[in-house]
């Protein structure tokens, strides 16, 4: 055994080399599928009654649903969407988080406002305030990217303010004050350098929550319309089908989701080890 | 020029004051030392005049003027362990550029070598670093140093190397120096006049 695992060639590689392979492939494995699903053609899902229900086959890898259109294409398109969305909604949420904590770093009067902010949003059962936003601006896209992005921003908000409280209070920014460099100056050259690994990695874990999120509201009808090929959509109509046995059109689906959800999150902790090491050994 | 603090006091907790009504007067054509025990307060003074506390009563004054806190700060503060006061992702060139670009002839009577410019922080020693702090404060519109135990890392060498140097450099440029150790030789050979603190901290 140990020595087969010699022979592997991922044994040769050290723990970095390790992280950054892990990472490119993750991402190439999610841009493949995001490319594949802007390359769809339409005209491919079209209607098709003579193939109502199939069960998963060569021809069609995930079946195809009760007007006859082919799973597979439909889970790609859907994922696609979902990814587009989770990136929206995860850059928009971290700037949000970079904006508060910026004021919070202002004077002691902001940084209880934003404390107090936080507590405030971290009391409301996110879903549910989600949900509101949502229906507030009309559903669709954009109240979905909306909804996740005011809802997420909450923990990396609150990092960033420690992260950047500690730097403030640090004896090389009371220096750099002393050399009459103002508060604009510090933030640029002192906090963000250090901050924006933070940052970075704080939007990539969003990531999984604003993908998941949007296909929980949209399956209970509060997301996206259903004419989108989204997995939420495609999830809530499976409901009526599946006590017929047309198991496949909800688990492949449900499962693409999933590992999507899980790619994200593991390039999420693959890139922290790499720009945190003290974060690889725990 | 002088550099006045009136009636000093400061607590860092209430009711345990650490500095009591001290005033102290450095020209700008001496070196004032101040020695002291320790705890005894010598480098709360310090930061109180280098403008690093707030909330402490009396004034700090520049010729009977109270200091813009905004602009380049005239008196400069050296801390006794340079790491801290330097950002551990900037390389060295932008940790001096921050204050100003000194010309390289001065460079070179502190010690400091052209390629020590490139490293990272933490690639370099202790005695080194403090080269680099004791250079960034030296920038032209400072008027008053204040040497809070800058030498205590480096060795006796060094030591006499890094205060001619800067000991020449303020008498040239007209910068007065408060000098802060436990070392009674030391401030024996360097200052003008000596403060014991105990004397006008009475507790």
């Amino acid at each position: 055994m140990n020595n087969l695992s010699k022979l592997s060639p991922f044994n040769s590689l050290n723990l970095r080399q390790k992280t950054i392979v892990i990472i490119t492939l993750t991402t190439l494995l999610l841009v493949l599928i995001f490319i594949s699903s802007l390359n769809i053609d339409t005209s491919t899902i079209t209607t098709d009654f003579a193939l109502r229900q199939r069960p998963p086959s060569l021809e069609h890898l995930f079946g195809t649903d009760w007007l006859g259109r082919d799973m597979f294409i439909r889970t790609v398109k859907g994922l696609g969407l979902s990814i587009m969305i989770g990136a929206i909604a995860s850059i928009l949420s971290s700037l949000i988080a970079m904006v508060m904590a910026f004021f919070s770093s202002l004077n002691k009067y902001a940084d209880s406002f934003m404390s107090w902010l936080i507590d405030l949003f971290a009391s409301m059962p996110h879903l549910l305030l989600l949900i509101l936003i949502s229906i507030c601006l009309g559903k669709g896209a954009i109240g979905v990217i909306i909804g996740v992005a005011f809802t997420h921003w909450l923990s990396l908000a609150r990092v960033l303010r420690v992260e950047i409280k500690e730097i403030n209070t640090s004896e090389y920014v009371n220096l750099a004050r002393k050399f009459g460099k103002n508060n604009f100056w510090v933030a640029k050259e002192h906090i963000l350098p250090l901050v924006i690994t933070q940052i970075i990695v704080g939007t990539l874990l969003i990531f999984p929550h604003a993908i998941m999120h949007e296909a929980s509201i949209t399956f209970l009808g509060f997301g996206l319309s259903p004419h989108e090929p989204a997995i939420g959509v495609i999830l809530s109509e499976s409901m009526k089908y599946l006590a017929m046995g047309s198991w496949w059109l909800a688990l492949f689906p449900g499962l693409a989701l999933l590992i999507v959800v899980l790619l994200f999150d593991v390039i999420g902790e693959q890139v922290e080890k790499l720009l945190d090491p003290t974060k690889a050994q725990k | 020029m002088y550099l006045n603090a009136n009636n000093i006091s400061f607590a860092y907790k209430k009711n345990k004051p650490i500095l009591q009504n001290i005033s102290i007067s450095v020209p700008n054509n001496k070196v004032i030392g101040l020695m002291g025990d320790s705890g005894s307060g010598k480098s709360t003074l310090c930061k109180v005049m280098a403008g690093y506390l707030q909330n402490y009563s009396g004034t700090v004054t520049l010729d009977d003027k109270v200091i813009d806190t905004k602009d380049y700060y005239p008196v400069q503060l050296i801390f006794q362990h340079p790491e801290k006061t330097m950002n551990p992702k900037w390389k060295m060139h932008k940790v001096l550029s921050e204050s100003w670009n000194p010309p390289p002839e001065i460079m070179d009577t502190f010690g400091l070598k052209e390629n020590w410019l490139g490293r990272w922080p933490n690639e370099l020693s202790g005695g080194e670093l403090q080269r680099f702090s004791i250079l960034r404060a030296l920038n032209p519109k400072t008027k008053f140093i204040i040497a809070d135990e800058i030498s205590t890392m480096l060795d006796a060498v060094t030591q006499v190397q890094i205060w001619d140097a800067l000991l020449d450099y303020c008498k040239q440029n007209k910068m007065g120096i408060l000098a802060v150790s436990h070392d009674k030789d030391l401030l024996e050979v360097i200052a003008d006049d000596i403060i014991i603190f105990n004397d006008i901290n009475k507790l």
